[in-house]
């Protein structure tokens, strides 16, 4: 433990951990996303396929060099193409669990997580004291001499976990670290992996296209789509007010973006919504597909909003059935089996919607993110 | 008629567990069938030929006759000096070639496998013109550390190096390139620099391809005559390697060309068993 000097979380005085602006353009391709990251505090990079999460991992591990921008780590410049400054990888006190975890296949588990101690300084008995202890936090201590190939996915994924962090980093780069799991041992893997990040002093990115490990494992997220960051916050904000069709497709609501006045918001060319609470100018609309009700035949009554709507798609989601439907407004609603088999829905079918003004949630569109970039 | 009728159906369950094989089986022109057999037969026959004409009964003696030993010992220490040569310089050729971009890179790909396609004793004449005693290198040598080349074991380990180092160049930058620079990216993200990341990393990922193109090199170090002949003579005991001794004892003794000429192939066969998991058997 001694010769490793561990850049662990200094007390926090306003400087994050992490501050990082990274810019890379590639033939039509543009990155250009700001991170800030406290020390202790697990950001989650969620986005698309292509949004560009992996390549701010690699311009962050230092495989990928900035076009522009900076990356500055526990006070040093990592990365500053206009200053000329960079520090190549083997130099950067980070540590990364790749998405295939990359472990050496010629070397048993227990040298697999002494290699970044051993290369940072330890000696040998010491490297492999190191990774005893660390194999032993992850609950895998009889596994040190199986080779990569021997290990169960969860199993190599805890190994990866803890060859990065044996080195004490003061980043921590995962990227879609339980995307090679299958369901079941993706639950238990999860579990461990939120304490473990729980512990870790430094500061970790998390990359991930799945929004229940972003929303499990991070106390923030970032989200990335064509490069840019759309919305940041924290779970309960991105969850509850959308900014993206991406970001509502991720929690499950539908969104759409109007004119408000009063109590009415006007979406699209000819569709007026009305809502609860008063609200005027740029806003966005959104509802659960579990308030959307559905009627073979025009509704009277309650609901004030209902319009005519045809069936595209049916999928299963979960207990329910999700119904995608076209009309003034594309929308999903669920319903259950029952009251699918009591509709005789069918795909082309014309209904009747209707969202009552109660279940809309309303909240400006025009104003910025919730947390800015520079 | 009827029995091929009755047997057909027997044959059925067979068919449909491989019947493309069956198919294909059934269609080989005999156009292409003819000189394949040919081919084949041309191979193998010169080497029943040597079996068949070897002296079975003097064999043991032919066998320990000082010259035939010491050649044969010769032929083992170059060969095998060669190939160390070979692997302390080859390898790190064959990884710039692989990993780093610089310019003229095809060019020196190009330059590297010329002793490949050049006659071995042109090889030779080219290695005397820079190492012989008046040669470019050589005269600068002999006059400030006094060493002379040709005409040495060191020549002939010379000569063997500049025919056989291409193959392994070659045999590696293939691993090289077939082997995944993923992980030497997490490496580096280990703390481990280029040169850490090669010994530890990238050597034992491609170790099966090196050991390869060792043995492949030695092979051909160990039958090296154009270029050995050339720039280091033929003196039995400091220069005369087995394939020199074969071609000497052709012109004198038959009986011991065959048993010299036996040796070698059994070596060779050896080479080509060892290596039968990875060349021989075919996808």
């Amino acid at each position: 433990m001694t010769a490793l000097t561990v850049t662990r979380a200094e007390p926090d005085t306003g400087t994050p951990m992490l501050d990082a602006h990274l810019v890379v353009v590639r033939d039509s391709f543009r990155l250009d996303v700001a991170l800030r990251i406290n020390a202790g505090e697990v950001v989650a990079l969620l986005g698309p396929n292509g949004a560009g999460k992996t390549t701010a991992v690699r311009t962050l591990a230092g495989l990928l060099p900035l076009s522009a921008g900076h990356i500055t780590l526990a006070g040093q410049d990592l990365d500053r193409p206009a200053a000329r400054r960079w520090t190549p990888t083997e130099r950067r006190p980070i540590g990364v669990v790749f998405q295939d975890y990359r472990l050496f296949p010629h070397l048993s588990a227990l040298d697999n997580v002494a290699f970044g101690p051993r290369r940072r300084g330890l000696d040998r008995r010491q490297a492999r004291q190191r990774a005893a202890e660390w194999l032993d936090r992850m609950e895998l201590a009889d596994y040190g001499r199986h080779k990569p190939r021997q290990l169960s996915g969860g199993q190599a994924q805890r190994v990866a976990l803890a060859r990065a962090l044996a080195v004490d980093p003061a980043l921590l780069l995962l990227d879609e670290p339980l995307a090679a799991l299958d369901a079941r041992t993706r639950l238990d893997t999860r579990a461990q992996l939120q304490r473990h990040l729980a512990e870790h002093p430094g500061a970790t990115l998390l990359v991930t296209h799945d929004p229940l490990d972003a929303l499990v494992l991070a106390d923030r997220l970032v989200i990335v789509e064509h490069g840019r960051i759309v919305q940041e916050g924290d779970a309960g904000t991105i969850t509850a007010q959308p900014r993206t069709d991406y970001v509502a497709r991720l929690v499950g609501l539908n969104l759409h973006r109007g004119w408000a006045d009063g109590h009415t918001v006007r979406i699209g060319a000819d569709f007026v919504l009305t809502i609860a609470d008063r609200h005027d100018g740029d806003v966005f609309v959104a509802f659960p597909p579990s308030a959307v009700a559905l009627y073979p035949l025009r509704p009277d009554g309650s609901p004030r909003n209902v319009w005519p709507a045809t069936i595209t798609g049916i999928q299963r989601h979960g207990d329910n059935l999700r119904i995608q439907l076209a009309g003034p407004v594309d929308v999903a609603a669920d319903i259950t089996p029952a009251a699918a088999a009591h509709l005789h829905l069918a795909p082309g079918q014309p209904l009747w919607a209707a969202v009552k003004a109660t279940e809309t949630r309303v909240y400006p569109a025009g104003s910025p993110r919730t947390a800015g970039t520079d | 008629m009827f029995r091929t009728d009755d047997t057909r159906p027997a044959a059925r369950p067979d068919e449909a567990g491989s019947p493309q094989r069956r198919r294909r089986d059934g269609r080989i022109p005999l156009a292409l069938l003819l000189p394949a057999a040919l081919g084949l037969l041309f191979l193998v026959l010169p080497l029943l030929g040597l079996l068949v004409r070897t002296p079975w009964t003097t064999l043991p003696r032919r066998l320990t006759e000082p010259g035939v030993l010491t050649a044969l010992r010769l032929s083992l220490e170059t060969a095998t000096t060669a190939t160390l040569l070979c692997l302390a310089l080859g390898v790190p050729l064959a990884w710039l070639l692989a990993r780093v971009e610089f310019p003229g890179r095809r060019l020196v790909r190009a330059l590297v496998t010329v002793p490949l396609v050049l006659p071995p004793v042109v090889g030779g004449v080219a290695l005397l013109l820079v190492f012989g005693r008046r040669g470019l290198l050589g005269s600068w040598l002999d006059s400030t550390f006094g060493i002379t080349l040709p005409f040495t074991t060191t020549g002939v380990v010379l000569a063997e190096a500049f025919v056989a180092m291409p193959f392994l160049i070659i045999a590696v930058e293939g691993a090289l390139r077939g082997a995944d620079t993923r992980y030497e990216e997490a490496a580096a993200t280990l703390g481990a620099g280029r040169w850490t990341t090669f010994t530890h990393v990238t050597l034992p990922l491609v170790a099966p391809g090196v050991a390869a193109g060792a043995v492949l090199c030695w092979a051909r170090a160990l039958g090296e005559f154009g270029a050995t002949i050339t720039f280091a003579g033929n003196f039995p005991g400091r220069t005369q390697t087995m394939p020199l001794a074969v071609y000497l004892a052709l012109e004198t003794d038959l009986e011991a060309a065959i048993v010299l000429s036996l040796i070698l192939l059994t070596v060779s066969v050896a080479i080509l068993a060892s290596l039968r998991d990875r060349w021989i058997t075919g996808p």
